[in-house]
């Protein structure tokens, strides 16, 4: 078997009602990997298999576990991830203190997080002994981020975690993202279909399109960004585009690279899939 | 009088004591499985609803007499007959109530939909973790409704009781039979006094169920 300390290999495919997703992920287990695509091209539903909520024939190692084969199936609740889904769906019952004790009172692994830094991190002092009927969205969507926190995950998977925000409470909740970025070493799968959020968050993305995913590219690679804004200045965006697709990048993702360029945003190095 | 009271509220108490331990797997069940055959099942549990209560008295005294194959087990512990006791009333009470308890039951297990079993499932509780500390405290409201509909409901059965119980003093004289047997005596000033506490009881029963209603409706998030 096949070990890969430090790495998410993922493979997935197969059929989920109407639904073909083929679908690969094999990025470093560190910072924040994005999952881009339209909504409906599979990429929460992608994420939902590598949470074990969602079962797909394949195979799935992260940092050379293995979590899916041919031969097991690790359930959802013996997976040492933290999922935070697009609505926060809180517990109901529990107040906000109790929402975030759930999974911190049932992991068994070392304890790495406590209570006081989830806190401090997302802000959430004042509100530790309320309903959670009674917060607002963002309030809402960081105590659903802090509770994932608390339950020690060895991976991050969210869902589109701003989706459901407004634009301001978007921009509340987004600083408290960057902060998980900087201040923790957790490796986050992030699934958005909003560039900037992408381009804001990212270190690197995978694009989904109808189920199936393209090669992983490296956001943070400014030197290659700023070869392609001025290749893009000098020849422009019909030329460029030939360009890329000449060099064997998917013309879909070309698309998305000069789109990107065009609105300022940082581009994005084609890689080998992270090899 | 304080007698027949005291035992209706008893035979009332423990059948929804029994009937909502009984009821939590069933409508566990029907609320979650996948089985094409389950509404089959569901319908069973509904029978008591439309069939008159007469023949359910009728099969219930077959089923718990002297000669049925189901009393058979009883035998080596001296009981030949459950027919005419407090324990077969029970027993009537229980499958006479049992849609009353799973309904509300299962539509609350049914409201709270896949996602909490999701979260918790991502936050490491097993599936039976999740069923006693997420799907339990979820569906509070629909065990209370359960457990007002089911007392409220052994407390004015009147035709199960009469067939399996037939009104026995201190063992199965129930209110709704004392009534019927004060009418037939043409002693109206007592018949009258338990009807009045009759309904007064069953306007409270409506009255909190409306009243819980409109505080989970308001609660929900």
């Amino acid at each position: 078997m096949s070990r890969a300390p430090g790495r998410i290999e993922a493979r997935f495919s197969g059929r989920l009602g109407d639904f073909t997703l083929d679908a690969e992920i094999n990025a470093p287990a560190a910072g924040v990997t994005v999952l881009f695509g339209p909504s409906g091209c599979g990429k929460t539903t992608l994420l939902r298999c590598v949470a074990g909520l969602e079962r797909l024939p394949g195979r799935l190692v992260v940092e050379g576990e293995v979590w899916q084969d041919e031969a097991r199936f690790l359930p959802a609740h013996q997976r040492p991830v933290g999922y935070v889904f697009q609505e926060a769906s809180l517990l109901a019952h529990l107040s906000v203190r109790r929402n975030l004790l759930f999974g911190f009172q049932r992991t068994r692994d070392e304890q790495r997080i406590n209570l006081d830094q989830v806190v401090a991190l997302l802000g959430l002092e004042h509100l530790l002994e309320r309903g959670v009927a009674r917060l607002s969205g963002g309030e809402r969507q960081r105590v659903a981020i802090g509770r994932a926190l608390l339950s020690q995950p060895r991976l991050l998977l969210m869902d589109e975690p701003l989706a459901s925000l407004d634009r301001a409470r978007k921009a509340e909740v987004l600083p408290y993202l960057e902060r998980l970025h900087s201040d923790l070493a957790i490796p986050i799968l992030y699934v958005t279909h909003d560039p900037a959020e992408a381009a804001r968050l990212g270190d690197r993305q995978i694009t989904l399109s109808e189920g199936r995913t393209g090669p992983v590219i490296d956001t943070r690679d400014e030197a290659q960004g700023a070869r392609l804004a001025a290749r893009l200045a000098e020849v422009g965006p019909e030329r460029l585009f030939e360009d890329l697709c000449a060099t064997g990048v998917p013309p879909e993702l070309a698309q998305l690279t000069l789109a990107a360029l065009l609105a300022g945003l940082p581009p994005w190095r084609i890689s080998d899939g992270g090899r | 009088m304080g007698e027949i009271i005291w035992l209706t509220v008893k035979l009332a108490g423990i059948t929804t004591v029994l009937l909502l331990i009984l009821a939590t797997p069933v409508a566990w069940w029907l609320a979650r499985s996948q089985a094409w055959w389950k509404e089959i099942v569901g319908a069973v549990v509904a029978l008591p609803i439309v069939l008159p209560p007469t023949v359910l008295g009728f099969y219930l005294l077959l089923a718990l007499g002297p000669d049925s194959p189901l009393m058979a087990p009883l035998q080596p512990f001296g009981i030949r007959t459950l027919a005419f006791t407090f324990e077969g009333l029970v027993i009537g009470s229980i499958i006479y109530s049992l849609p009353f308890a799973v309904q509300p039951i299962r539509n609350a297990f049914q409201a709270i939909g896949e996602r909490p079993f999701e979260v918790a499932a991502t936050l490491r509780a097993s599936p039976m973790d999740a069923f006693f500390s997420v799907a339990l405290p979820l569906a509070r409201p629909g065990f209370l409704v359960a457990a007002i509909l089911t007392f409220a409901h052994t407390i004015g059965e009147f035709g199960v009781v009469l067939m399996i119980g037939g009104g026995i003093p201190g063992e199965t004289e129930v209110l709704s039979i004392e009534i019927y047997r004060l009418v037939e005596a043409l002693e109206w000033d007592k018949a009258h006094q338990l009807a009045g506490l009759l309904l007064v009881f069953a306007f409270a029963v409506m009255l909190s169920l409306l009243l819980i209603e409109r505080r989970t409706g308001r609660l929900r998030p």
